[in-house]
């Protein structure tokens, strides 16, 4: 068992999911975050590893992406600065990127990295499934690496059962027909998509993405799966100029989806 | 359908490079193109249409034109497959046509096309008009101020011409905000792809439309030399579209010589340059296993040519297999040695070629042809749209 699946064997409701594009804001923020994200509360962590060309995320994670890139991040770097991580964050983590860097970095010497530093698992948005069965399966599995799938409101049933079969962690539920980081209330056919993937009483938990950028898209997303993921809205809180450090930008954005309150954290 | 050795298998590959490395999200559109596309396109209705509209609309056969004066330099037999002659000016005409007619029997309401220099994008809105589709071209910003004519093209033929701000807001990015707005829209749109790039089925199915270059090469040919096959196919790759149209009767045939001309730059090494073969390694670019230029660390590079169709950072998969296994040579071909061949053939035959065509043309002073030798190079576009480039460069060098 990994971390992922302790998480979720304690914890079934209003799990909080965050994500961050490594090396943004500045280079050297990955540590400060990721121990701020566990400080404040949130019960899993995605690092983004940046890529030039991100065909699946909006404005907000591609210009994170590109200051990143131009910052010098690259996975050499990251896992640089995950030594060690181990002995101050505990909650799980997980590794999100395209294919293509992972590739060149070498897929062994991935994996290889990724288990010494402690990471869970890996979300590989253009790894298509075949791909994964055929050439890294065994290889995750060797390691208890877990590979989480995406699924949309347009993936068929057949096709969501073949996920929920060949996943050990979690789905990953994008909320919408979308790239990352578009927002507004949930209409009654994404409703009625939450209803229908909550009736096929699938094995694996779900966490739903994509659109969920306050303490009320996150209680509403909450209440129809496990819990949420937040990326966009996180990375426009790191982002935004003033005197606050990295700590109290991320405790005040995490107060505020589970409080609803920015006081609260310093109260 | 014909199985070839060079062609796809049933996983979407040619050898090692192809496939489908696409996010979920678009996976249903996709999923029903790959399991659709070849039973559309080969039912007699289609083929009807198809070949009806490429002979009334494009302006098919375009004729396969012996180039005394070329082929006297040379000391060979050149012939010239005219698609410079198809309407719009280019050959990208044959695939926008299929795929539209494709995405009709789709059901699809709605399509939307990436463009570099504006050719595939006009010829994009030039089926939509015909076929009173909404069509949206994404273009990279850059691209939009360099390619003003193509752009206001589009606009006239009832495009809506939207700049791709992202990243280095050239064609690479105009490709990723084609598919990000694919992603936003799957239900209603299909996604014309201006080349044999992207996920499969898009490098099998692009080439299939531009095969009828091949096929008129092969009963022209008979009809002049009284045989089928040239000794060589020579043909510019920036994705690859028109030289996998010209190659395609030919792939499984080794008498023929598969030639590819690639955009060198400035030069191979100088650090702008667009030789791909040269200077990429494999790895995954919108949505294929192919060879591309690209970082130690996997980020994409963005690649320079002087002409804006050939600036692309990687080659379609059907190229990069071809190259793997030695089936096709591929010649890096600077911006001035382009452009010293684009000149060349206007002056001794009469025809200005586009400057993607004219680096297919400047192959030939690298080479050497026996006599009775019969040397097909495919002309693939005219120059109309970049007489602003040879005039400044003229002006540059004081030609």
């Amino acid at each position: 068992m990994n971390r992922i699946h302790h998480l979720f064997k304690n914890k079934t409701k209003d799990i909080l999911s965050i994500f961050f594009t490594a090396g943004f804001p500045a280079l050297e923020d990955t540590r400060e975050i990721l121990i701020n994200l566990q400080k404040s509360g949130a019960d899993l962590i995605e690092i983004g590893m940046p890529y030039s060309d991100p065909i699946a995320d909006g404005q907000t994670i591609q210009q994170s992406s590109m200051k990143a890139l131009e910052n010098g991040m690259s996975i050499e770097i990251l896992f640089q600065q995950l030594e060690g991580i181990r002995q101050v964050v505990d909650i799980p983590l997980i590794l999100m990127g395209y294919l293509n860097p992972v590739i060149q970095y070498g897929l062994k010497k991935f994996v290889k990295k990724a288990t010494e530093v402690g990471i869970d698992g890996f979300i590989l948005p253009d790894l298509p499934m075949y791909e994964y069965e055929n050439e890294y399966k065994t290889l995750f599995d060797q390691h208890q690496l877990s590979n989480i799938f995406l699924i949309t409101p347009q993936t068929s049933e057949e096709r969501i059962k073949k996920i929920d079969e060949i996943s050990d962690a979690f789905i990953y539920m994008v909320s919408m027909d979308s790239t990352t980081g578009r927002v507004g209330e949930f209409t009654e056919q994404q409703l009625s998509y939450f209803d229908r993937i909550s009736g096929m009483d699938l094995d694996n938990p779900r966490l739903i993405g994509f659109g969920i950028s306050d303490k009320k898209s996150f209680d509403a997303a909450s209440e129809h799966a496990n819990g949420a993921i937040i990326g966009s809205a996180f990375i426009k809180a790191l982002a935004k100029d003033g005197e606050a450090s990295i700590a109290e930008k991320v405790g005040t954005f995490i107060n505020q989806i589970r409080e609803g309150s920015s006081a609260l954290s310093h109260g | 359908m014909e199985t070839k050795t060079f062609g796809v298998d049933e996983r979407g590959y040619f050898g090692k490079f192809g496939g489908a490395f696409i996010p979920e999200m678009l996976y249903p559109n996709i999923e029903e193109l790959k399991n659709r596309y070849l039973e559309i396109m080969y039912e007699e209705s289609f083929q009807e249409e198809f070949h009806q509209l490429l002979k009334d609309y494009v302006g098919r056969p375009t004729p396969l034109y012996f180039a005394k004066r070329l082929s006297e330099k040379h000391g060979t037999k050149i012939y010239l497959k005219r698609e410079d002659l198809c309407h719009t000016g280019a050959h990208k005409v044959n695939n926008t046509l299929g795929q539209i007619l494709l995405a009709k029997r789709l059901g699809k309401k709605k399509i939307i096309a990436e463009t570099g220099a504006g050719q595939h994008g006009v010829a994009t809105a030039t089926v939509c008009a015909l076929m009173g589709m909404e069509c949206i071209v994404y273009m990279g910003a850059v691209d939009i101020q360099r390619q003003r004519p193509n752009v206001e093209r589009m606009k006239m033929l009832g495009a809506e011409v939207r700049p791709a701000t992202s990243g280095s807001q050239t064609l690479k990015d105009a490709t990723n905000e084609a598919m990000r707005h694919w992603i936003n829209n799957p239900s209603d749109t299909h996604y014309i792809i201006g080349s044999v790039v992207g996920p499969h089925p898009y490098p099998d199915m692009v080439s299939r439309f531009h095969s009828v270059i091949s096929e008129e090469i092969q009963v022209q040919l008979m009809e002049k030399e009284g045989r089928y096959h040239p000794d060589y196919v020579i043909a510019c790759v920036g994705g690859g579209s028109n030289a996998i149209g010209a190659y395609y009767q030919y792939l499984d045939d080794e008498r023929v010589k598969l030639i590819g001309a690639e955009a060198a730059g400035f030069g191979v090494d100088s650090g702008k340059s667009a030789a791909t073969t040269i200077l990429g390694r494999e790895g995954v670019l919108h949505g294929s296993k192919t060879i591309l230029m690209q970082t130690p660390d996997g980020q994409v590079v963005e690649p320079h040519s002087i002409s804006a169709g050939l600036d692309y950072p990687g080659i379609g998969p059907v190229h990069a297999h071809l190259y793997d296994v030695g089936r096709a040579t591929f010649y890096p071909i600077t911006d001035d040695e382009a452009m010293a061949a684009g000149f060349e053939l206007s002056e001794i035959e009469g025809i200005i070629p586009a400057i993607e065509t004219a680096h297919a043309f400047a192959v030939l002073d690298k080479m050497d042809f026996k006599e009775n030798e019969i040397v097909v190079i495919n002309c693939s576009g005219r120059g109309d749209k970049d007489l602003n480039t040879y005039i400044q460069y003229r002006e540059e060098k004081g030609l």
